[in-house]
């Protein structure tokens, strides 16, 4: 294969199921959910020649491939920092497409993560310092009983909830707009189960006072693959391609993952206004160029951040934007349509990555009409996401 | 085993530090070192005077290796504090409050705020360094409100 650019495109999502005990391998369901978004493509598991996960991924690049019956892999990487990575994974696969080094890209992130380990429960064993998570949150934080996610969050959720006056049952109205798409998701562990801000409010205190129960992501078991090929070959194939306008990554001077503590501002999130300066600048768009979001939700305040930060609203004003009903159907940019990591499941945001391309085929559950362009961010990272022109 | 032996049992256990000591990486061993002597202190860069924070090698202002490590002035204000409630954080009997502490210095670290109510914290609340046992016979800096 000659080298020269190509515009890249997604040409097939798959999913396993999103439960509490898959009762499988971790190795298992990756090669379940990549199958299924080979299939969903139309491309022959052996054609695969790149591949691309997140550093902490349980399974092994070869012992995929090998279970895929994949012939001869080109390239692979693994991204650091967490959920972080999940829409770096597209700027990748993008990158590896436009440069011409791979022809088939193949995304996968499968977890056990509800059965086998709980991301939520105390993180305390020095064994799980490793480099390659983007994050000092063990060796700074644990010794003073931050020792879980949700605090590591919150601790800086905390100083955005002061500078504007964001109340905890503010945040309850996302928890209500993405439970409520949620329900109607058959997919979604929170299917047919909408709640009210009353409910929100009756959740327990996770870390007062700014997370509930209700503000948290779930734990969940499953898989999420997605295919990145070139554009033109994409149109030939069975899905009507997703073109990849733009991806990026921005990690901002000390700027860390989920222990975000030392750079100026903690009211502000810089490496989403990071992300979104260069999406824009890449693509020649701007906010409201953008028809619907998949905004990572590990925590619901991390999404009024990234609103703001993103330029849908002004700074401080994504209370009003969520309240207002501009997240909800028909508003101004619905947020989450497949419920989100608190909603439909938390496969480390790549099932938010697939809801983006649903919206951009027109299928979607929660199908935004005529939605031609959809922002994908996991706050590090972002992409955007169009119908081919 | 009798009541007063139970007693007698908790008592010595409740005596011994039930927080964890901390993970020390070479980067940050100075530290570590320091805070079990009951002394607060930090990075300051040789050349350019520049204080950081997480610790690291190399200044990132001016990229000297030439490290100096000084007696921090203990103080600084609260910027922002929470107490997580569920679950019960590993080696606490009631929730702390953690907290970031903007240093005099310039720095920012997370600790706990010890000695006040959790309603009584304010932001820019002034605040001074105080040492808090672990297990293993380490000290960790944590804080508490100046004259408090």
């Amino acid at each position: 294969m000659a080298r020269c650019f190509r515009e890249a495109a997604i040409a097939g999502i798959g999913q396993t199921e999103f439960s509490k005990e898959s009762g499988r391998s971790e190795l298992q369901l990756a090669a379940e959910c990549s199958k299924a978004a080979l299939d969903d493509a139309g491309i022959d598991p052996s054609e695969v020649d790149g591949m691309i996960t997140f550093t902490i991924d349980g399974s092994d690049e070869i012992h995929l491939a090998r279970a895929l019956g994949v012939k001869d892999l080109a390239y692979t990487t693994r991204i650091p920092g967490g959920g972080a990575a999940a829409a770096a994974t597209l700027y990748q696969a993008m990158a590896a497409v436009n440069a011409g080094v791979c022809e088939t890209v193949l995304i996968w992130r499968a977890m056990n993560e509800r059965s086998q380990y709980r991301f939520g429960q105390p993180h305390t064993q020095a064994a799980a310092f490793q480099p390659g998570n983007g994050t000092g949150s063990l060796l700074w934080c644990m010794p003073y009983g931050a020792q879980t996610p949700a605090t590591w969050g919150a601790l800086t959720a905390q100083r955005y909830m002061q500078q504007y006056g964001v109340s905890n049952r503010d945040l309850g109205k996302l928890a209500v707009v993405q439970r409520a798409y949620a329900a109607t998701n058959p997919n979604a562990w929170f299917y047919e189960k909408p709640i009210t801000l009353e409910d929100h409010q009756n959740s327990k205190w996770i870390v007062e006072p700014v997370l509930r129960l209700l503000d948290c992501c779930q734990e969940s078991d499953g898989g999420v693959a997605i295919v990145v090929t070139s554009l033109e070959r994409a149109r030939d194939l069975k899905q009507k391609p997703v073109q990849i306008v733009g991806a990026c990554q921005s990690i901002p001077y000390n700027v860390e993952v989920i222990s975000n503590y030392y750079h100026e501002d903690l009211s502000r999130m810089p490496e989403a206004e990071g992300t979104a300066k260069r999406l824009y600048a890449q693509t020649g768009l701007k906010p409201s160029d953008m028809d619907a979001a998949m905004i990572y939700d590990a925590f619901s305040p991390q999404v009024f951040m990234q609103l703001e930060a993103f330029g849908f609203c002004g700074r401080g004003e994504a209370k009003d934007f969520i309240a207002g009903g501009e997240a909800s159907p028909g508003g101004r940019l619905p947020v989450n349509t497949h419920g989100g990591l608190t909603g439909e499941a938390y496969i480390h945001g790549m099932n938010s990555m697939a809801e983006g391309v649903r919206q951009i085929r027109g299928s979607s559950v929660n199908q935004v009409k005529g939605a031609e362009r959809v922002l994908v961010s996991s706050g590090m990272a972002g992409a955007i996401l169009s119908a081919a022109g | 085993m009798s009541s007063n032996a139970e007693t007698a049992q908790a008592q010595a256990a409740s005596a011994k530090p039930t927080r964890l000591a901390p993970i020390v990486t070479p980067d940050a061993k100075f530290f570590w070192d320091a805070a079990d002597r009951g002394e607060f202190v930090g990075q300051r860069c040789g050349d350019c005077g520049h204080y950081r924070f997480p610790p690291r090698p190399m200044c990132p202002q001016c990229n000297s290796l030439n490290t100096e490590i000084v007696s921090l002035s203990g103080r600084g204000s609260v910027c922002s504090w929470i107490r997580p409630l569920h679950p019960m954080p590993f080696g606490f009997q009631s929730p702390p409050v953690v907290a970031t502490i903007d240093l005099k210095e310039g720095t920012r670290m997370v600790s706990n705020l010890v000695d006040v109510a959790f309603g009584d914290i304010r932001a820019g609340m002034p605040v001074e360094v105080s040492f808090a046992d672990t297990m293993g016979n380490h000290k960790v800096p944590v804080f508490r409100p100046v004259g408090g």
